[in-house]
């Protein structure tokens, strides 16, 4: 029989398999932040252990680091405590560092890829859910908590389950409008939060083959918000044109040996998943979400949906409990919800493509009175495209503010975030409450979509909107 | 790690489906760099009347209609909860929260997967059970003032006031860590030679992963 990506990926991991079917898992690349890592360093100081191998380590601080006036050093005392100490952490350890003024500096999970750090074949940890996002490469790559990045610093190894591999099938041609953030956010809408648990999810079928790498990374990273700690594309001539050349990929004759495995990673044609679901991407519009959780997504054309017509009791609590929080009427119009503020940043939708989608719907445009708009590219190094490019001179002129590279408003760990009762249309991967400030409401959407309701203040449908530039 | 071998204990219910790491422990609370003092913030924007930005200081009221705050269900150390508990970041500090302030098992009938390994790896036990049965305990709970359940890790059951047996499903090495407090890394480098032994073959598979080493 043949074998998933998943099932391969995994079988050429195994260090170790324990009777009940626990592994030890051996894990090629760790990926760190400030945040979930000063535990595990304190742990490791504690038990007086040094790392395994500190190569496969690269940190970056980024949930915590101000988007403005980096110059001035970060004003909030414990975020900065917590940045200087993954500095101490990183110099005491040996480990590759790129620092707030380092033009590498980013989100991690876009800093992996752009580095060619991030490479097909790999099993890639990082103490933060949306390690998903690396599995477009055909990685086994997923989140873990603090008492497993200490083990992988000190072991190299997890001590993990084998989960079950789903394929997602996503058939017909992407509509134009429509991108890879409505995707990922139509399949939650589709399989639910939980939908994925549980799973590794493998994205396939013609419209995954069409995205660049940027789209499958999006789709990737929303897996986790599926239920599925991974998410997986195969490897095809896009991942490959990806990296090449890249400052970690290999090079010369190496580059060809890793080549030539990694063409291998992909489904077998007569491979078994566990789950498989189909959707046809041929009618999708752009999506909005209504409530606290990324599953509650509608259609732009369509209307918030009325709790009382849920027959299940504990979703209708859930539903009624989210309009709440949301100050939504069920019956209400996505396209006649005002905005306050948008936010086109994350480690979902801050690449350059991104960027360029939101840009061509503001171009000549201004941000409407009364919304406060901000951009916040995903590395330096998507900065320093997009203004070789024109984008930030675009953004500015029409009223968004343009920052340095950070987590920012995603989850608002640093100065952004919004107020109680603001609402606002955002790029990132969560609305759950006070994600983006406590009090706050956010409504899940795509670069696009979050550009075009800048301009006009309340949410539009992209399809209809390129006509009226 | 905190051993886990049997517990009887009241119960608190927390009656809500998708109840995510961000309403466990909100961001504000992430930039301690140590393991403690997350306790008081556990389920803080619902705890709490005033919001909370940052720093504890003893002034903020308690939501009299949250159940944490309700005085039947002091000191609870079994949450009741629903489907898809935990779901979101991979923060650890959920798990930490969640015990600093006394629970030390969950009972629900799924849990986000990451949030289950945390939890694992602190000593707190993850149980789940079928949703006909969470359904029942949380009518049992609501009408019962003061009512308690056992949940015994080394047969694997949770044990309900009438004496009931409900088994549950835990894996053989998760539950031997738990009932003897063993951590991973310990067990890890018990078996320092598999691991050397694995990089030697993969070394030869696939330099690209080596280079420069
Ligand atoms: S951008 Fe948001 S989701 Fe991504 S790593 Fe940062 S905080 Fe997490």
């Amino acid at each position: 029989m043949g074998r998933t990506l998943y099932d391969k990926l995994w079988d050429s991991h195994v260090v170790r398999e324990l009777p009940d079917g626990t592994c030890l898992l051996y894990i090629d690349r760790h990926l760190v932040h400030e945040v979930t890592s000063p535990q595990a360093f304190a742990g490791l100081r504690t038990a007086g252990r040094r790392l395994w191998r500190q190569r496969t380590n690269l940190a970056v601080a980024d949930h915590n680091v101000p988007t403005k006036d980096r110059a001035l050093g970060i004003q909030d005392e414990t975020s900065r405590v917590q940045v200087e100490t993954l500095g101490r952490n990183c110099a005491d350890f040996g480990i590759t560092l790129f620092a707030m003024d380092d033009v590498r500096q980013g989100i991690v999970h876009v800093v992996g890829p752009e580095q060619g750090a991030t490479l097909p074949g790999m099993t890639i940890v990082c103490g933060d859910s949306h390690t998903s996002t690396h599995g477009a490469f055909g990685a086994l790559a997923h989140g873990i908590g603090t008492s497993e990045v200490e083990q992988v610093l000190a072991t190299q190894c997890l001590l993990q389950k084998r989960a079950k591999p789903m394929r997602v099938r996503l058939a017909g041609a992407m509509p134009e409008g429509v991108s890879a953030k409505d995707l990922a956010l139509a399949v939650i809408g589709r399989i639910g939060t939980a939908g994925g648990t549980g799973h590794a999810i493998e994205f396939a079928g013609p419209a995954v083959r069409a995205l660049s790498m940027e789209g499958r990374m999006t789709l990737c990273n929303m897996a986790i918000e599926a239920g599925a700690r991974a998410g997986l594309v195969a490897v095809d001539e896009t991942t490959l044109s990806y990296l090449a050349g890249r400052p970690f990929a290999p090079r010369g004759a190496l580059w060809e040996r890793a080549v030539a495995a990694w063409r291998d990673l992909r489904s077998d044609d007569d491979a078994v998943f566990a789950r498989e679901v189909e959707i046809d991407v041929g009618t999708l519009s752009p999506q909005v979400t209504w409530g606290t959780s990324p599953e509650m997504v509608v259609g732009i054309g369509e209307r918030v949906p009325d709790p009382s017509a849920e027959a299940d009791p504990a979703r209708r609590a859930a539903m009624a409990a989210a309009l709440a929080y949301m100050d939504l009427a069920p019956g209400t119009p996505l396209a006649a919800v005002p905005i306050d503020v948008v936010f086109i940043g994350s480690c979902t939708n801050a690449r350059l493509e991104d960027l360029r989608a939101a840009a061509r719907m503001v171009a000549g445009r201004k941000v409407a009175a009364g919304v406060r708009a901000l951009v916040v590219p995903g590395s330096g190094l998507v900065k320093k495209a997009a203004e070789s490019e024109g984008l930030d001179r675009i953004f500015a002129d029409a009223g968004f503010e343009w920052r340095d590279a950070g987590c920012s408003m995603c989850l608002a760990m640093n100065a952004d975030r919004l107020e109680a009762g603001e609402r606002c249309a955002s790029t990132s991967n969560r609305n759950f409450e006070g994600r983006q400030g406590a009090g706050g409401r956010t409504h899940l959407v795509s670069p696009a979509m979050a550009a075009a309701a800048a301009v006009a203040g309340h949410f539009v449908d992209v399809r209809d909107w390129a006509g009226d530039a | 790690m905190k051993s886990f071998e049997k517990l009887t204990a009241l119960v608190v219910p927390l009656d809500r489906v998708n109840v995510d790491t961000d309403a466990i422990i909100p961001k504000q609370y992430l930039k301690a760099i140590g393991r403690a003092g997350f306790g008081a913030n556990l389920f803080d924007n619902w705890r709490y009347l005033d919001p909370g930005e940052g720093k504890t200081d003893g002034a903020r009221r308690p939501n009299p209609d949250f159940v944490l705050n309700k005085p039947r269900y002091k000191g609870g150390q079994i949450l009741l909860a629903r489907a898809n508990f935990g779901c979101g970041s991979s923060r650890e500090h959920a798990p930490w929260a969640l015990l600093e302030y006394g629970i030390r098992a969950i009972i629900a009938p799924s849990f986000a997967d990451i949030f289950f390994n945390n939890s694992l790896k602190n000593g707190l036990l993850p149980v789940i059970l079928p949703d006909e049965v969470v359904d029942r305990l949380f009518r049992d709970v609501e009408e019962t003032p003061g009512y308690a359940l056992t949940v015994d890790l080394e047969s694997g059951a949770v044990v309900l006031p009438d004496g009931t047996r409900v088994p549950f499903a835990i894996d053989p090495f998760r539950r031997e860590c738990l009932l003897k407090g063993l951590d991973d890394i310990g067990w890890t480098l018990q078996h320092e030679a598999d691991i050397k032994r694995y990089e030697e073959r993969r070394r030869a598979e696939a330099p690209w992963l080596f280079a420069g080493e």
